[in-house]
């Protein structure tokens, strides 16, 4: 099962500067844990708890996975899911 | 050293005085590695608010998913404060993830004068930098 995850600069020291990497799961939660065995330290970067960090965003092909299932959002072979940093920020200290 | 098209430059400050009081935000996409920005991206801010900026999810997709077709990346991004200096803030410096990229504040809060500042934002450090325009 093969399930591409493109991953963006500032993660790619995780995976040995690669700019793409492949998984399995059947759940986007379950790809996380399968993508830690191999690159550690990756899926800290982007869960926190249960649930995704607000700092990135995470799409199953066309679509960030919030409006899907979040990490509960199936996947299978044949997708891709991508990561990039979410952009934001304020003149007030959050 | 941020160098900027003078034409970029300006598209950015008019985007902030449009947008003004709410923050502007956006992205200038230059060639992968050539620290080059060129071509002026402007974001909706999908806060919609005078003190907050975000971009949308789907939107930063679309455009991120060209630049990577066209071989170019985020050279600069930038970002408008509405009633403070044009200088980052903690939430700025949280979020800034693009190892690469120039950011780029702009403060509205005076009417006549418009700031326009770039900083370096790497592991939560910030370095501002100069700014030179060009023809």
């Amino acid at each position: 099962m093969a399930i591409e995850v493109r991953i963006p600069t500032i993660l790619r020291s995780y995976t040995g500067g690669a700019k793409s990497v492949q998984g399995s799961g059947s759940t986007l939660a379950e790809l996380l844990v399968n993508l830690d065995a191999e690159h550690g330290g990756l899926r800290d970067r982007l869960v926190d708890g249960e649930n995704l960090r607000r700092f990135v965003n995470v799409y199953l092909n066309d679509e960030d996975v919030r409006f899907l299932g979040g990490l509960e959002t199936p996947v299978a072979d044949g997708d891709t899911v991508t990561v990039l940093p979410a952009v934001a920020g304020g003149s007030v200290s959050a | 050293m941020l160098t900027i098209p003078r034409e970029c430059y300006e598209k950015i400050i008019a985007h902030a005085r449009a947008d003004h009081p709410d923050e502007a935000c956006g992205v200038i996409a230059g060639p992968a590695g050539s620290d080059r920005p060129e071509r002026f991206i402007p974001m909706q801010n999908a806060e919609r608010s005078p003190t907050f900026y975000s971009f949308d999810s789907q939107e930063q997709l679309k455009v991120w998913r060209e630049m990577d077709d066209r071989d170019e990346e985020a050279v600069v991004i930038y970002h408008s404060h509405t009633a403070t200096e044009a200088y980052p803030s903690r939430t700025d410096v949280s979020y800034a993830s693009e190892p690469q990229a120039h950011y780029v504040l702009v403060s509205t809060r005076d009417e006549a004068e418009t700031e326009f500042r770039s900083y370096r934002i790497l592991d939560g450090v910030v370095t501002e930098e100069p700014v030179q325009t060009t023809e």
